[in-house]
């Protein structure tokens, strides 16, 4: 080493500088997968314990999560159904409006009307989630037992209107930049073929972002299974599978959040909950990949490939 | 997973001895009920005489047993110690010495507009195992009881499936929240909520039910005859440490106590 240093402080050759920035780079760039590979590390070491204590399949099926009792039942079906459940009701309410406003701003509005409402579309992506948890749980859950005589206004249906409110940016911003990139000439030449306007966006503009549009809504619902504070806060926290819209429900992320706290370091129960955290990340880890997989395969190169 | 609690043990030995080093320190253990008191009263502790203090959860059962084995200064207890342990104690002729530093008392509490004033111990046991689920079964209006409770590793969750429930599982149906804050903003809110909540966190925002007839106060408590109340406690040593003792002092002077009411628990 020292060697080196009294050898040629004097001038380092240009292969080496090089060598040295690809190097700095490689490491910036590898900090972020080793950070990863730690916390994945650390998320199955803390959870697989708990299968010590309960089977697979008893854990991921099972009805009763009473983690605390003696003798205690780690069953998260419930919490896995609260999940899927307000992911699916948010998504049915985010899709369509992300992907419409999305054409809106792309095709039909005017320079001027999409410089406005776009950074408004997106700044609803800068509210944190704890003011829309708050403004779910004092404002809309009151609302909503008077409008539908609930018995509760904490429950499945509010998290899901809540979290498509955080949804709805993502998937906007994605799917309008998709469909924007679409090559002007296609929505010429359908024009040209005598397609009215609403033909060539159906027929021709969407097909053609299909790619960047389904990334975006995965990307969405990505979003709404691994949120945390709306859930806890809103969806009610009653560990049962739903049978209506108006039942409380309670997310994998709001039982985690909720019991991590105060669950003794190192127990069943700490275990018990980071294993609902490997369960958690599967999910997630699934939209991403599926995300990724779409997005390469029906990658769009050109016009040419239409 | 073995070189994890190796490597967390290691950390845990360091945090521990590095402490241990400066002449006198106190370790603290024991019951998550009592954690919120004792960790406040240990910053002011610290302020006030500088001595380090490390404090750590994980129920009342593992205080009591590391004191047992000589590996905390004090333990903290929601319960008494209980026979088998007072044995083990013997076996290694230890005597702990009991102080108990406050009272705590949950109270059911419904939003102001129900009519309902009093509830019976079995009623609100039955309304958390989801046996009762109308309001008109136990003299209300005719609507559906909204249950609300707390999350199961809570002091507050543990006292009241102590003593209401019998320890009886709260059926599923039961909405959890993850903070007293939280509880009372659910009840305030809905006219068909019931919920419980330690005594100091109760406003008027909400309404207190009688049990059994008996309101929940800090003198009811105190003579016990309101029946959802219980003393919280720490155990040392025979023949603690002059730190630990300072520690000891400390709650139980009326500063201490101040910070008892402050964490919403009753003065002792």
């Amino acid at each position: 080493m020292h060697l080196h240093k009294q050898g040629h402080t004097m001038r380092i050759s240009r292969q080496q500088k090089e060598l040295a920035i690809h190097g700095s780079f490689f490491a910036v760039a590898s900090t972020s997968i080793l950070v990863l590979t730690l916390i994945m590390v650390f998320l199955i070491l803390e959870g697989l314990p708990i299968f010590n204590e309960v089977s697979v399949p008893d854990f991921i099926f099972g009805q009763y999560w009473y983690p605390t009792d003696d003798p205690p039942d780690f069953g998260i079906l419930p919490m896995i159904a609260g999940s899927m459940a307000v992911t699916a009701l948010s998504s049915c309410i985010a899709i369509p409006l992300g992907l419409m406003t999305a054409i809106y701003l792309a095709e039909l509005a005017s320079p001027r009307m999409r410089s406005i409402i776009k950074p408004l579309v997106e700044m609803l992506q800068a509210l944190p989630s704890v003011v829309i948890g708050f403004f779910g749980m004092v404002v809309v859950a009151p609302l909503l037992q008077e409008w539908f005589g609930l018995a509760t206004g904490l429950n499945l249906f509010n998290a899901s209107v809540m979290l498509a409110f955080m949804a709805v940016p993502t998937i906007t911003s994605i799917a309008e930049d998709a469909i924007f990139s679409v090559p002007e000439e296609l929505r010429a030449a359908s024009l040209a073929l005598g397609a009215t306007k609403w033909q060539t966006i159906s027929k021709v503009v969407l097909p053609a972002a299909l790619t960047g549009i389904s990334t975006a809504v995965i990307l969405g619902m990505a979003r709404s299974i691994g949120e945390t504070m709306v859930v806890l806060m809103v969806a009610g926290g009653a560990a049962m599978i739903p049978s209506s819209i108006f039942d409380p429900v309670r997310p994998m992320p709001a039982s985690i959040a909720a019991e991590m706290a105060e669950a003794p370091f190192q127990s069943e129960h700490y275990y018990a909950l980071f294993a609902t955290g490997m369960v958690l990340f599967l999910f997630t880890l699934m939209f991403n990949v599926l995300a990724a997989y779409i997005a390469e395969k029906k990658k769009q190169t050109g016009t040419a490939t239409l | 997973m073995r070189l994890m609690s190796y490597l967390l043990s290691a950390a845990l030995v360091i945090c521990m001895a590095v402490p241990s080093m400066a002449a006198n320190s106190v370790t603290v253990k024991g019951s998550t009920t009592v954690l919120p008191i004792m960790q406040r009263a240990v910053e002011a502790f610290i302020a006030e005489t500088g001595t380090p203090v490390a404090v750590s959860g994980g129920g009342s059962s593992n205080g009591i047993k590391a004191l047992l084995d000589g590996s905390t200064d004090i333990a903290m207890a929601s319960r008494k110690m209980k026979g088998k342990e007072i044995k083990l104690a013997e076996s290694r002729k230890l005597t702990p010495v009991e102080h108990i530093i406050a009272l705590d008392a949950v109270i059911p509490i419904v939003n102001p507009s129900n009519p309902i004033d009093n509830l019976t111990s079995a009623q609100l046991k039955a309304i958390y195992e989801g046996k009762i689920n109308n309001w008109k079964e136990v003299g209300g209006k005719d609507s559906k009881i909204v249950v609300i409770s707390r999350d199961t590793s809570s002091g507050t969750y543990e006292t009241w499936h102590k003593i209401i429930m019998k320890k009886a599982r709260v059926f599923p149906g039961a909405l959890l929240q993850a903070s007293s804050g939280a509880v009372l903003q659910a009840v305030a809110k809905n006219p068909n909520a019931i919920a419980y909540d330690g005594i100091g966190y109760i406003n008027d925002t909400v309404k207190s039910v009688t049990v059994d007839g008996v309101m929940g106060t800090a003198k009811t408590a105190k003579d016990k005859s309101y029946p959802i109340a219980r003393t919280l406690q720490i155990y040392t040593s025979s023949a603690p440490t002059t730190a630990a003792n300072e520690l000891v002092e400390f709650i139980l002077s009326p500063k201490g106590q101040d910070i008892v009411e402050q964490a919403g628990f009753i003065r002792r």
